[in-house]
């Protein structure tokens, strides 16, 4: 008996769109909040007086004027993060361990997509086409990605993992390095062959790169301007639904149920007539595909990739699915919504506040040094893993 | 599966022997090129094995009447110091290398010529601009273009030149970057420009939250010590997200892969600038033959530092022969050869006159500053020259 669907596919659709406005709005608030108190304790101090002598404002005038940038910056890092980190968080939720090669999963979607776009300005057709029509190409761009890096996620599964489920857990793990290595070739290989360059650079069409001015903010005798860049919207917009879309196939659709019985015991699952291997094929893909869409959002957003441009996201999102807890589909989106931030705030201030001592390269430390200190305190994550059972 | 076993040794074995019966070829002279032939700089890289290749094939002719067969042995250091001292340590220990023209990274030809300086073979560089590369005052190391202790001054004082009153200095880390943006730091300061952050990234894609005290601190120059790989990449987001000032940077720079990722944003505000030790090929007077040679065989304009990496390889041949003669036709110990090439005198080269000094270094190099004219990368060569100056070393 099929339940009426309208009721639950509205709470499936509204509720985690709640979820990411109460993280975003919770994480943004807490960090701005951090950082403004310390801009109040370090009044007086040597970063002040050199900010008062270079730029003629205070530290905390300072904090305050670039706060909304910084925060911008920091969302929309946060969901490109929280779109990688779905799918090792997927994968670790049904087969319980890392997939390490996820992170060239998204590198083959950033070339896919941009390889379009290159031979679809190449035609001449990205020109042509009107502001309605780059938003199509880069839809259709999008939809390749999402395709090539599905596909791939799916092969790889099917050739480097499926062998080992049943060996012990270390064995699949180093499958997926090993995995992950030679896809970073293999992309090298393909790009040599064929274009024979390294670097790969998205071309620039439709309207992206424009500047929303939203207001500016008065600092001393000057003014700091504060602006979105159109295709952070783009970014923010496309992971929004996307990780909605993800959100409603989990948990409102048949398919989805039983991606979470196989995740809850497989055993019992293929008991109650589950197909386990086409299910973890379609949660591959699932995942795969969003860490596609992931990379070209990365590449419009960053404009260059490379063959191991997966690496320091793929890292990161790794990160923020432990952040988050393991498993978990809201902890991932938390998680990458904070490491985002974190990073956008650590690299933003640490330099002025440090007076240049430590500067914005220090970013990723201190990222890691929190997610270290809250693993010693919390090892399941911010809300908790979700594994199997039985283990 | 034992059959499967028995194939695998047997062609392992043939593997292992094969190059035996190459390397009992005798009287053949190596000349070895480093530089990156794989990953972001190979483009540059390539063209300076590229370069020193015709050079032996064109130049090797008095080697070859006494008798010797000259190969280039090229080596890929990929722009890494690892790599590059693991490179140096195959090249000592092959006997019949005698050169080496290399490395157009500072940081990985510093490490590597420890290596080269304990074997005493002699290393001529094309492009390595940082001052400890001759200031270690080894006698197997030379370099034919610039120093960085110059370079950023210069940079500093065309800036300030164009009535610039404040820079943002950024860096890669490496021994090149970092140094180069110190000196253009000390120089800026002593000029009245005020800096207003000095900073080192590693960053390649991410530029969001560095860029953030930069525009707030709203310099009229942003300085970037360091590859273009970095930088191009950073002037192009600093440029989207409102940069209306200048972007000036170093020889770092130079690479047509700069306007293939930097694009119109370069062309845009006050422009983008570099200085450089190597200008284009085609502003030396002797390089016209070079440049259509080159052309005709590789396909290519040449990127910066191929004639220069020709050079290296032409003084290469000269001294080793002068050694060879010396020695009664024989090949030449390695510090005869290292003696060799800094006997020669007034050099012809096809970038100019070259004398070295004590150090290793040029007795007068040439600077340019290059504003970057196109966002075509294949009009990089014509970009235009702002400045030439000729300048000694400080000793």
């Amino acid at each position: 008996m099929r339940r009426p669907l309208g009721m639950q596919t509205l709470r499936e659709i509204l509720l985690p769109l709640g979820r990411m406005a109460v993280f975003v709005v919770g994480a943004g608030g807490v960090f701005s909040a951090l950082m403004v108190v310390l801009a109040l304790l370090c009044r007086g101090s040597g970063a002040d007086k050199f900010l008062l002598d270079t730029q003629g404002i205070n530290i905390v005038t300072y904090t305050l004027a670039n706060l909304p940038q910084v925060l911008i910056d920091g969302v929309t890092l946060g969901f490109v993060y929280a779109a990688i980190a779905l799918g090792y968080t997927m994968v670790y939720g049904v087969l319980e361990f890392i997939n390490f090669a996820h992170s060239e999963i998204f590198a083959i979607g950033a070339f896919a997509g941009v390889e379009f776009l290159i031979a679809m300005d190449r035609l001449g057709l990205l020109k042509a086409a009107g502001p309605m029509g780059s938003y199509m190409y880069l839809t259709l761009a999008l939809v390749v990605s999402m395709t090539a890096a599905g596909g791939i996620a799916m092969l790889i599964e099917r050739t480097a993992y499926r062998p080992l489920r049943d060996s012990p857990r270390l064995v699949p793990l180093i499958s997926a390095i090993g995995v992950s290595f030679a896809l970073q070739d293999v992309i090298r290989l393909v790009e040599s062959l064929t274009t024979g360059q390294f670097y790969r650079v998205i071309p620039t069409f439709g309207n992206f790169d424009a500047r929303i001015p939203l207001f500016s903010i008065p600092t001393g005798q000057d003014s700091t301007l504060v602006d979105i860049q159109v295709k952070s919207i783009v970014v923010i917009g496309a992971a929004v639904l996307m990780l909605v879309l993800l959100n409603f196939i989990v948990n409102a659709t048949r398919i989805g149920k039983a991606i979470r019985s196989v995740a809850q015991d497989r055993n019992t699952a293929a008991l109650m007539g589950i197909g386990v291997n086409a299910i973890i094929s379609f949660t591959f893909l699932l995942g795969g595909a969003l860490g596609g869409a992931a990379g070209l959002l990365y590449a419009l957003k960053f404009t260059r990739i490379d063959p191991f441009v997966g690496f320091m996201p793929g890292i990161k999102a790794f990160t923020a699915a432990v952040l988050g807890g393991i498993g978990n589909l809201t902890g991932a989106l938390l998680g990458g919504i904070i490491l985002g931030m974190l990073e956008s705030f650590a690299g933003a201030y640490l330099g002025t506040f440090t007076m240049g001592a430590f500067g914005s390269e220090y970013k990723d430390i201190i990222a890691f040094l929190v997610l270290i200190v809250f693993i010693i305190f919390r090892p399941s994550g911010l809300l908790g893993e979700q594994v199997s059972q039985k283990a | 599966m034992r059959k499967c076993i028995l194939i695998v040794v047997a062609v392992f074995a043939v593997l292992c022997v094969l190059p035996m019966t190459v390397a009992a070829q005798d009287q053949v002279i190596k000349i070895a090129t480093q530089s990156p032939l794989s990953g972001g700089m190979s483009a540059v890289g390539t063209d300076i094995k590229n370069g020193a290749q015709l050079a032996v094939e064109q130049l090797s002719g008095p080697l070859v009447k006494l008798g010797f067969k000259v190969e280039l042995a090229p080596f890929d250091d990929q722009g890494n110091p690892d790599t590059g001292v693991a490179n140096a340590k195959s090249i000592v220990a092959d006997p019949a290398i005698l050169a080496i023209v290399g490395h157009y990274n500072s940081g990985v030809q510093i490490p590597s010529s420890e290596e080269y300086h304990a074997a005493g073979l002699v290393n001529i560089s094309p492009a390595n601009t940082n001052p400890k590369v001759t200031d270690r005052g080894y006698t197997e190391v030379n370099r034919i273009c610039g120093r960085d202790d110059v370079q950023g001054a210069v940079g500093a004082q065309y800036a300030a030149s164009k009535g610039v009153k404040s820079a943002y200095v950024l860096h890669d880390k490496t021994a090149y970057g970092q140094g180069i943006a110190e000196y253009y730091q000390r120089e800026a300061t002593k000029l009245g420009i005020k800096v207003l952050g000095f900073e080192g990234t590693e960053e390649k894609a991410n530029f969001d939250s560095i860029l953030t005290p930069i525009l707030a601190a709203k310099p009229q120059v942003i300085y970037f010590g360091g590859m273009f790989d970095q930088s191009s990449v950073l002037f192009k987001q600093a440029r989207q997200k409102g940069f209306k000032g200048m972007f000036l940077s170093d020889d770092g720079f130079d690479s047509s892969d700069a306007a293939k990722i930097g694009g119109d944003d370069l062309l845009q505000g006050s422009g983008t600038y570099y200085s450089t030790v190597s200008g284009p090929a085609s502003v030396y007077p002797g390089t016209a033959k070079f440049v259509a040679d080159f052309k005709a065989k590789f396909g290519a304009e040449p990127q910066p530092f191929a004639a220069q990496a020709y050079d290296c390889a032409a003084i290469a041949l000269k001294a080793i022969a002068n050694a060879a003669i010396a020695a009664g036709n024989k090949i030449p110990a390695r510090a005869d050869v290292t003696a060799a090439v800094r006997a020669l005198k007034n050099f012809k080269g096809i970038t100019g006159t070259i004398n070295f000094n004590a150090k290793g270094d040029l007795t007068v190099a040439k600077y340019f500053i290059i504003q970057v004219t196109s966002a075509d990368p294949d009009k990089w060569s014509t970009n235009k020259i702002d400045k030439t100056l000729d300048i000694a070393p400080p000793q």
